[in-house]
Order: C-alpha cells, then structure tokens, then sequence
C-alpha cells in the first residue's frame, strides 16, 4: 500500500502556510537532541544541512567527493527561476505554478508544484544575501532573462556558471556551520547500505574511498540528496560519478521507486564523436535564444554549411512550430532532432548531429554582443570540436540530462520509509514528465532551505528521547556484512572485462530501446537484453586489486551493478505506462501530427513501484493525481 | 575524421599516501586526437586492465571543466600547457605523434598524495570554513533587490568567484602558496556590500589560516598562469591590503583580554 501523499487541505494557495503551522514543532533547546545524516552535499544536502544545523539540529554529511563543491550541481549553467516579476511582465507565483505543472504535462503533485513556486521567491532573496554574484543591470538590480521558451523574465543567473555560484552559497553556508562544530563532515565517504529496524530509517553504512574502510552512522533521520540515475546511459550530461547506488539501496529496503521512465533529454549538447568518449557536454539552453536550427533539406547533402542555400534547409522548428519556433520545451526539440538524424539529414562526420546556426544573430547583434553573451560556451564548444562556431555552425544533438523520477516522497518530502526523507533530484520531484529550464536549481533549494527543515520536525517531534540505534546493534552489523560480501564479491569473480566496458554496454541498451521513442518490442527486449547483460557482469567482470585503499573499480563496478537493476525497471515502468508524456514518448501513443498523446483517464497517475527481491519483479502502487487548479490539456506549442 | 596520435606516458605510480613512488612508461597507441586528455588515460587505463595490471588512479569527475576535481602536472605545468584550460578540457589535437607525456599529481607540501595521481587538498575547505562565507541564515534575508549592487562590482566579484577550488594556483607556485585562492573568495566576498560586516574579521581568520597549511607569496605569478579560470593576481593585492587593515580593525583595545 502507498502511504497516504500527506497533501493539506485547503485552497491550493494556503496548503502549505496551514501546514507550517499544523505540523509539530521541536523546542529549539530540543533540536540539539537529535541527529540527522544527510547524504549528498549537492544544492539541496548542502542548503539542507546549513539550514538544519542553524536550526540547532546536529546533522553529519557525508559526500563521495574530496571536498562538498565538487557535487554535480555545480556544473548548471543557465539559471534559476522565481516569481519575483521583476521585470513587471505579469509573472507570479500562481503563472509559475501554471507553467511547471503544464511543463510537466500534467504528471505532477499539484500541491508540491505550488509550494515550490511560493518559496521561489525566498530563494533568491536567501541567495542574494549570501553574496551569490547574480547578474545585474547598471542600476545595480537584479538581472533576468527569459529562459527554455517561458513567457516571463523570471530566470536569475550568474553568468553561464549559475549552479556553481548557488552551489558555493550553500557550501559556505554549511561549512559556516562545519567551523561552528554543528556539521561533521565526511568526504570521500560512499554510502552503500541503509540501515533501517522496525520498518524506520536508523542510519547508513559507508566505504571510506581512500582507506576502504567500512563503517556505521547512526541517526533520528536520513536525507537523501543524492541526485538523479542519467548516468544509467552511460552517455549522459552528468558528472562520471553520478551515480544511483543511494537511491537503490534504499529503494532495496523498501522505499518506492517513483516514475523511473521519466527521464530529460536535453537537446542542446554536443553529439558524440567515437567509441572512446566518455561523457556528453551541454551546451546551455540559453544558445536556443539566439542561434537557428536546421539540416539540410537532402540526406545527402555533402556541401559545407555556409554554402547551402537558404531553399536547401531545413529548419524544422521553425517550420513546425511557427509561435515558439526554436524556443520549443525540451522534449518537444529533443525528439525533433531524433526524428530528422533518424532520416538521414543529421550533419557532422557521424551524421548525428543538427546545426545550430548564429550566423543570422551575427549578421544581427554584430560578433561582439554575441561573445558576450554566449564567449564561454562558444570557447567550450571550440575546445572540445576544435571547430570555431563563429565561423561555423555548432553541432548540436541531444543527450541525458536530467531524471524526473526518484524516489517517492509525500508532501513532506518523506519516502515510503519513515525517517528516510529524498530531496532534489533524488526525488521523483515536482517535474511531472518534464523538467523546464532553470527549475532543477530552484528545487533543489526549495528542499534544502524550505521545506525539508520544516517538515522534518513532524518526523522527530515524538521521537524526544530516544537515542539513535547504537551502530553495534545486529541491523547495522548484517548491513556491513552485506557491503563488504558485495566488495570481496566484485574482488573474486577475477573475469575478463571492466566495469566501464559493461556500463558502456549497458547504455547502449538504455539509449536504444528507453531512450527518446519507446516501442513495446524494443522494451521487452531491452529486459531481456539487460538481464542477460547482467548475468554476464556478474559472471565475468574484472576488478583489480584491494579494497583497502583508494580502487576506483570497486567504486565503479558497485554502482554499474545497482545501474542494471534500475534500467530493468525503467523498462518495465515504460511499458507499463502506455501513453506518451513529456519525456516518456510511447510510439504507440502519438497524434496524427506526432506529438506526445496522453492517456488521462487511465495514467493521470503516479507509478511507484515496490521492491521484493532480485528474482522477483517490483509491483507497482498508484497515487492518483487530481487536478483541481490547471485542467489538463494537450499541450501545444505551435 | 580524427587522426591518431602513438604517445609514450611517463606517470607517477604511488601506491598509498606512505608508500614510495615512482614512475612508470606507458605506450599509449592509437589514441584518436578528438578525445580529451582524460579519455586519453581512460583507455590506456582499460589497456592496463586488460594485461592484469591496476589502473592509474587520477581525479575526476565532471568532465566539463567546473568542478575542480581533475588536475595533474603535465610535462611539468599544472593542468598542462594550454591557457585557461583545466586538464578535462585539453584535448589532445594539441599534442602530436611521438610526444612523450610526463604526468605527476599535483606538487605540494599541503597536499599529500593519496595514491597515484590523487592527492588530499582538504586544507583548501579549512580555509573556507574559517570565514569563506556571508553569515546568512536561512529565512532571514530582506528582498533581493533591497540592496543594489554596481554592476562593475557585481562583475568583479563573479571574476573571482569563478574559481573552481581545483589548486592548480597551490601545485605551480614555487612556493606552494594558496594566495590566489584564498584571495580570490575573500575579493567575491569583501567586494560585495552583503559581505562588509565580516570583512576584516573573515580576512584575518581566512589569511592565518591559509598560512598554517601553505607556504607564502612572492610574485612569482606562476598561479595566474595555470589557472583554468584565468583568475587575476591583482586579487592578492587587495587581499593584502584588507589583511593589513584586520590587523588593525580586530585588534584589542589595551586592557582587553
């Protein structure tokens, strides 16, 4: 059974103002009683922990990496929204909410989607005051710009680097906290067990990265920010070390995984050059501003870009959908350029990618204002190709980027583990099917500052008292039995091919059949596929040397293994879910024009699916979703 | 299509922290001059396992140039020869058929070597953690735009802000210095109105500590040159000045304990 969502009662607009002040309270002398682990030290485990220790809490975070900034947040480029309506051009908290839940495509909580645009607001304002170096204008006020095709001005920025500059706010907020004794720091410290007894979160069991160390924390909660599953492409957007293993393992103990299949392709990054490439880089959304996109018209087209004539392009957007033109959402582009490379009018040496042409915005704005405002990304793109986009078309294609689903969380951000909370990208989240630009920042933090730190207080209120289980307590020693039997296991096995061989198999197999178009045949193979690959892993996958010192192969081979359990799912829960919605593009389920069809009589729902054990398939619970403010519609970008 | 480079790797293999070093040639054959550096040891990494021998052990992470995870001296110069470029983003059309490549972790007292090309730069956070930030508790921030911000300030303090931690400034400094560093949080942060009330407070805690674990500045400026995000020594002039002047704003009154 799901737990019930927790959602208030209420007008929409006072749900979480009634909740704030319904929910219990823990005496601020109190909150130093208790201990909360927070796993992850992106923007929303960073924002999460500063804000709890401030509150008085005593919290301990633990991070893979060798210092908290390195999380992947940091690698965000174009901005933040919020509903300041600086720009006086009609935005509010209400359009906010309206623009994500329809962004979304109507696969959203509707509550969650509305809170997040109240504290939009706040966010800023917190950043601000953190010296976070947004952009301004002469005045010396905020700066905005219209980002991923919205109809306001509501996206704050920091130059092309707006997740690194809200990462470091967060980080030196929590290391403020690490200095004052309130933050007990673990880095290079990998989660790989939950710990739970009598059906509640009791703590985790972590490898020391550099030592190969294993070891028990204990605590009255568990947060997990641990970010999203893309990298089971193998070819993603996301860091090398992204990874699911958190999320799994607490999903193996008995939290719901949430919409696995919803998953963002990005349209704008660069495509990939050969075998040997090991990641996918984004080139910003903000590009689609000024620069066109086309093919050329014939599949054989062998002349170069600046010599094919304007009657010989394509420029399929444009065409297409005439009022948002190359400002289409994400998945609406992303599957756009599928469908032309997938006819032959892909460019570059592997046909794989369209171009996105600033040649008109340069005829334009002149050179300059387009360094500008794009000089760092253009310099990327040069570094990477070797080929100067000033000159010449960049080649752009689309690739992973973002996952909407997660782990499922109530209105209190609270998985189907009591004391397990999963914030930011961790969770199946208040995307729906599809992510808008510049909104997985505003998440991210939204958990961290605003709401977790609330809502977590109604978890611990009764527990006044109790000590957190000792670590030599029979769950914790199983749990550390378990992780090191895994590691000796990945240690014997002595076969012939790397991890990074069968994760790079793997995402072969994910890319094809749960990528941008999902078909039935290509889903059922895909489980059969994925197992098979599965077995051979475990069968014939090498890791070399010892587990106690620093081995990225160990590292590497445990997270691929929990990867094959997660795309198994994410097939299942593709074909389970026969409609199309944002992200989610069923073959079967299009409108005569192509466009994704959803099924709200059967799938206005969320699907959150049940572990059992290896040999047994999830089941799957529904949470039905019911709008009451924005009627679902099919969405139209023409 | 891309041309392939048959390069020779020198690499510095170092089993543990304790342990000693040494380094170790490697062919690397056939390496296609689109991929990056870092695909470049990828698959000479999946040679070595292919043979039986433990891969190289180096830091990474996001690939992009922006997390600050990678870094290696490269014949020599932190995060090799191109300008502005952390080692994830020099690909290796700069290189050429033949070329023998040395590769050492980063060369610092304050960062110990974990293993192979790994090391510990821990002390970096200390210096954050002693007054890298504007004490802001959540929820008690006025309204963002309540306090403009010149544009030309704004500016400068997001070039300094822009560095991404990695210590490249720390492993060319003859003297393993971190003042590009340390300085250029302290210009973000001292520039900005938000950041005046802790200023000299955060400039002493921030300096001394950065002192205990680092050596100390003398203009060499071999920090600017291997910054992958260019930042400018002029920070560490003003770094200096606000030093000078904490000494006098934090100083006791007689008679203070």
């Amino acid at each position: 059974m799901l737990p019930d969502s927790n959602v208030p009662e209420g007008p929409m607009a006072d749900k979480w103002e009634n909740h704030k002040f319904n929910i219990k309270l823990v005496n601020p002398a109190n909150k130093r009683r208790f201990t909360v682990l927070v796993v992850g030290s992106g923007l929303a485990g960073s924002s999460a922990a500063a804000t709890l220790a401030e509150l008085g809490y005593n919290v301990e975070v633990f991070t893979f990496h060798d210092s908290p900034r390195r999380a992947h947040s940091i690698s965000a480029q174009g901005g933040i929204n919020a509903a300041k309506n600086y720009r006086n051009d009609g935005d509010s908290v209400y359009r906010l909410f309206y623009d994500t839940v329809k962004g979304g495509d109507f696969r959203s909580r509707e509550a969650n989607v509305h809170r997040l645009a109240e504290v939009s607001v706040d966010i800023i304002d917190q950043c601000t005051a953190q010296g976070v170096p947004f952009a301004r204008e002469y005045g010396g006020l905020l700066d905005n710009r219209s980002f991923g095709g919205a109809q306001v001005s509501r996206t704050f920025y920091a130059r092309g680097q707006t997740g690194q500059q809200l990462l470091l706010g967060a980080y030196q907020q929590m290391m403020r906290q690490v200095g004052e004794g309130k933050v007990k720091l673990h880095t290079r410290m990998e989660m790989l067990e939950l710990v739970t007894k009598d059906g509640e979160a009791k703590g985790i069991v972590c490898r020391n990265l550099t030592t190969g160390e294993i070891t028990s924390h204990a605590g009255h909660a568990v947060v997990l920010a641990t970010g999203g599953y893309g990298n089971v492409f193998y070819l993603s957007t996301n860091a090398m070390a992204c990874n699911a293993t958190a999320a799994w393992r607490a999903h193996r103990n008995g939290a719901y995984f949430a919409n696995p299949c919803y998953t963002q392709i990005h349209p704008t990054c660069i495509p990939a050059s050969d075998e040997f490439q090991s990641k996918l880089t984004l080139m910003s959304e903000s590009l689609r501003n000024d620069g066109r996109i086309w093919v050329p018209r014939d599949p054989d087209e062998t002349r170069p870009a600046d010599q094919i004539p304007e009657s010989d392009r394509y420029y399929y957007l444009e065409e297409k959908y005439p009022s948002f033109g190359n400002l289409v959402p994400r998945d609406v582009a992303s599957r756009n350029a599928k469908t032309v490379v997938d006819q032959g009018q892909g460019v570059g040496p592997l046909k794989n990618g369209v171009y996105l042409d600033f040649a008109d915005a340069i005829n334009r704005d002149g050179k300059d204002k387009i360094e500008e405002r794009y000089g760092n990304l253009f310099q990327m793109y040069e570094r990477i190709t070797g080929e100067d986009p000033y000159a010449v078309p960049m080649r752009i294609y689309p690739a992973t980027h973002y996952t909407m689903g997660g782990l499922w969380v109530d209105y209190n951000l609270m998985t189907t583990i009591p004391g397990l909370y999963a914030a930011g990208e961790a969770n199946f989240s208040d995307h729906g099917a599809n992510r808008l630009g510049a909104s997985a920042l505003m998440q991210g933090l939204a958990d961290g500052y605003f709401v977790l730190p609330y809502t977590i207080g109604d978890y611990l209120a009764p527990k006044l008292g109790e000590e957190p289980l000792s670590v030599d307590d029979p769950a914790f020693i199983q749990a550390e039995a378990d992780v090191q039997g895994r590691i000796q296991r990945f240690l014997s096995i002595g076969g012939t091919r790397s991890p990074e061989h069968f994760h790079r198999e793997l995402g072969k197999l994910v890319w094809e059949h749960i990528g941008m178009a999902r078909d039935r045949n290509g889903l059922e193979k895909a489980i059969t596929e994925i197992r098979a690959l599965r077995d051979e892993f475990w069968a014939d996958v090498r890791v070399l040397g010892e587990s106690e010192t620093l081995n990225s192969s160990i590292e590497k081979a445990g997270r691929v293994a929990d990867f094959f359990e997660l795309a198994e799912l994410m097939a299942r829960d593709a074909l389970d879910r026969e409609e199309s919605c944002g992200g989610h593009f069923r073959v079967e389920s299009q409108t005569e024009e192509g466009e994704a069809k959803r099924d709200d009589v059967n799938f206005a729902n969320v699907s959150a699916w049940e572990w059992h054990d290896e040999n047994t398939a999830q089941t799957k619970h529904i949470e039905q979703l019911d709008f009451v403010e924005v009627k679902p519609t099919q969405r139209s970008y023409k | 299509m891309s041309t392939k480079l048959n390069l020779t790797l020198s690499v510095w293999r170092q089993p543990g922290p304790e342990a000693r070093g040494q380094f170790v040639t490697y062919p690397a054959n056939g390496i296609p001059d689109d991929a990056s550096f870092l695909e470049m040891l990828d698959m000479v990494n999946e040679q070595l396992i292919e043979q039986g021998e433990l891969p190289i052990e180096f830091p990474h992470d996001c690939r992009e140039g922006i997390c600050g995870t990678c870094g290696v001296m490269i014949n020599g110069r932190a995060h090799g020869q191109e300008r502005g470029t952390a080692t994830c983003q020099l690909h290796m059309r700069k290189f050429s058929d033949g070329d023998t490549i040395v590769i050492e972790p980063w060369r610092a007292a304050a960062f110990p070597v974990v293993r192979d090309l790994v090391v510990d730069r821990s002390p970096l956070d200390k210096i954050i953690e002693a007054g890298g930030f504007i004490s802001a508790p959540t929820g008690t921030a006025p309204d963002a735009n309540e306090i403009p911000v010149p544009k030309e300030v704004a500016d400068s303090a997001m070039d300094a802000a822009a560095c991404i931690g990695c210590g490249a400034c720390v492993a060319a400094c003859p003297n393993s210095a971190a003042q590009l560093f340390t300085s250029a949080k302290l210009w973000h942060l001292n520039s900005l109105p938000q950041g005046q009330a802790e200023r000299f407070r955060r400039t002493e805690a921030m300096v001394e500590t950065m002192e205990s674990f680092f050596g100390s500045c003398t203009n060499h400026g071999e920090c600017t040159e291997a910054c992958p995000k260019e930042i400018s020594q002029d920070f560490i002039a003003y770094m200096n000045r606000d030093y000078m002047k904490s000494l006098v704003y934090n100083r006791r009154l007689a008679g203070q304990r």
